[in-house]
């Protein structure tokens, strides 16, 4: 009786790993394949089953192409100031107001609420908003795509939570000592609050470094241009010419091109990743919104 | 009776408002650049959406072109257009709620149930990286696999002596490429709360069922689902009030004039027909539509989910 238990429980467990290993494969073979493909090189492309393995002699000429081309470096550059100026803008705007508005004696904090929940629940759309960047004259700067969105509502409202469950003991013995409110917040709010902070910190980096959309709708002029508005113009052969040495005498595919370009655009989340999941699943779980 | 109560209470504090508000100053202070930000950036659109009411002219400006009533409304609803998005958003946002977030909560569960830690831990941190890759390295991936001439999936089709075929052109599969793509890229992420639903899960009734000599599956039917219920209805409800989001990003970069009969959603023509063709007032006048919808379900749905368990938007 008992032993039939136990070849129960470990066919069981066959069964449930068996569905996470395909699962797995699954996720991860298409960006297998992706890698695969940008090491291949030029010629070798007729047996693309053999690619999933890896192709026989590799070579990171495809890599070489793009990171030697003044304007994918450009691109980088580009990508690096939006995401690091983009994420310092949504702190500096962002602590503050959710700071303010997680002090519960507050005059005015409840009609305070409400003028940033109107927002937060309607949107009127994409042209509304783009004529307002268009009016202040922002298309063709970098600040179009790091100050419209500065301060997220949601994130704020997360950070404004955490701020809440700070004892409030801690500030108030400060108070009475004379500290002054701002000596409060960088001595002893902030410092309990690292957690909260690289979470929505990452939170508004990803999605610096993996925006397009704003980039491509203001920003007009090549020299401004970010990784990912790149990327897109290479992978709907736009104008590959522009970014990559490529010419009959290339020695990579434009497959091998396209896949090093997106491998490229991955490599910074890759290498945040260990740090991202470490802090995104306690953050994303830390999203409950309440008023 | 209560009325001179609170009124008594109250008149102290009202001698000491400005005293308060004095004392909250460095509050203030931190709020100006945010409340700034907020009237320019957030509340500066509110206003710019006038212009769905009038015919917008880029020299007049929003303020001088000239009010037309419900006109660009009353062309949108009578356009062929009309059904052709609503029901495009409609389906594809209902099509990745209806696949995604069953196999979501299956993931949670295989994770929860295996008793490999290591390698649950491997597997549960891969599903995720996807959620984190932008709609543009997608895209790539998504050539790389199923275009005619480069695809992996196309590739596999010519080796068996089938024809390859544009999953991304073709109105017959690029719904389920939409729909797909997108499980892929979310489900992991969408298992992690889930699984910390499960987490929270007495154990004593796992032992109890287990003294009472239930099956596994015993255990998931009895114990663990009807534990994550209200997390599982709550997501759902939550889904549904952003409904007409059908995933812009997504579309717009995968989509293409073939497919627009079916992969054509509201975000889509908005972008097309305001900053493409240049009718502000048309586009500003379904980005509104959308806004009032969305807002009327939003709120709807959460005050839904609210009744399954604390955890609602607002």
């Amino acid at each position: 009786m008992r032993k039939a238990g136990a070849k129960d429980e470990i066919l069981y467990q066959i069964a449930v790993n068996l569905y996470l290993a395909v699962i797995f494969l699954i996720v991860l073979l298409p960006l297998w394949r992706v890698l695969m493909l940008s090491l291949t090189p030029f010629g070798h492309l007729d047996n693309s089953f053999g690619l999933l393995v890896g192709p026989k002699d590799w070579t990171f000429d495809a890599y070489a192409q793009f990171l030697s081309h003044p304007a994918f470096l450009r691109a980088m550059r580009n990508s690096a100031v939006i995401t690091l100026g983009g994420t310092a803008i949504n702190l500096i705007m962002t602590v503050p107001m959710s700071y303010a508005l997680s002090v519960k004696s507050l005059p005015g904090r409840k009609w305070l609420n409400i003028f940033v929940m109107i927002p937060f629940l309607f949107n009127p759309g994409l042209i509304p908003s783009y004529l307002v960047v268009t009016s202040l004259g922002l298309q063709n700067t970098l600040w179009a795509v790091m100050i419209p969105g500065a301060i997220g509502i949601s994130n704020m409202f997360i950070m404004r939570n955490f701020f809440m469950e700070i004892p409030q003991d801690l500030t108030e013995a400060a108070r009475i000592d004379g500290a002054s409110e701002l000596k409060i917040l960088f001595r002893i709010v902030l410092p309990l609050s690292k957690p909260i902070l690289l979470t929505i910190g990452l939170f508004y980096a990803v999605g610096h470094w993996n925006e397009f959309f704003n980039p491509m709708l203001y920003l007009n002029d090549q020299k401004l241009q970010p990784l990912p508005v790149l990327l897109r113009n290479i992978l709907m052969g736009v104008n590959m010419n522009d970014y990559v040495e490529y010419d009959a005498f290339s020695t990579s595919s434009v497959q091998s091109l396209k896949a090093a370009s997106i491998f490229i655009s991955m490599v910074p989340m890759m290498m945040a990743y260990p740090w991202i999941q470490k802090h995104f699943v306690k953050g994303s779980l830390a999203g409950g919104i309440k008023g | 009776m209560t009325d001179i109560v609170r009124r008594s209470a109250a008149l102290p504090k009202k001698n000491s408002r400005s005293g308060e508000i004095l004392r909250h100053k460095a509050f203030y202070l931190m709020l100006i650049a945010p409340v700034v930000y907020f009237i320019i950036f957030k509340y500066g659109p509110l206003v710019n959406a006038q212009i769905a009411f009038k015919d917008f002219q880029a020299l007049d400006g929003v303020w001088k072109s000239p009010w037309v009533g419900f006109r660009n409304f009353m062309t949108f609803f009578s356009s062929i257009y009309f059904w052709q998005l609503l029901r495009n958003t409609l389906t594809l946002s209902l099509g990745k709620l209806l696949i995604g977030l069953p196999l979501a909560v299956i993931l949670a569960l295989a994770l929860n149930e295996s008793s490999l830690r290591r390698f649950r831990k491997t597997v549960q941190t891969a599903t995720y990286l996807p959620h984190f890759l932008s709609w543009v390295v997608m895209y790539g991936v998504l050539l790389l696999l199923l275009s005619p001439d480069e695809g992996l999936i196309n590739e596999i089709i010519k080796a068996l002596g089938g024809k390859p075929i544009a999953f991304l052109q073709d109105p017959k599969w690029y719904p389920w490429v939409a729909v797909l793509s997108d499980v892929w890229k979310e489900t992991g992420w969408s298992a992690i709360i889930y699984l910390a639903a499960m987490t929270g899960i007495d154990p004593g009734l796992y032992e109890a069922a287990e003294v009472e000599g239930a099956t596994r599956l015993q255990r998931i039917r009895f114990i663990t689902l009807p534990g994550i219920a209200d997390v599982i209805i709550t997501i759902a409800l939550l889904r549904l009030g952003t409904i007409l989001d059908a995933g812009f990003h997504q579309i717009f970069m995968t989509y293409s004039v073939p497919v627009y009969s079916v992969g054509d959603i509201i975000d889509t023509w908005v972008y097309r027909q305001g900053v493409l063709d240049f009718q502000f007032s048309l586009a500003t006048a379904v980005g509104l539509f959308k806004g009032v919808i969305g807002l009327l379900l939003v709120v709807f749905f959460n005050r839904l989910a609210r009744r399954y368990s604390d955890s609602s938007l607002f």
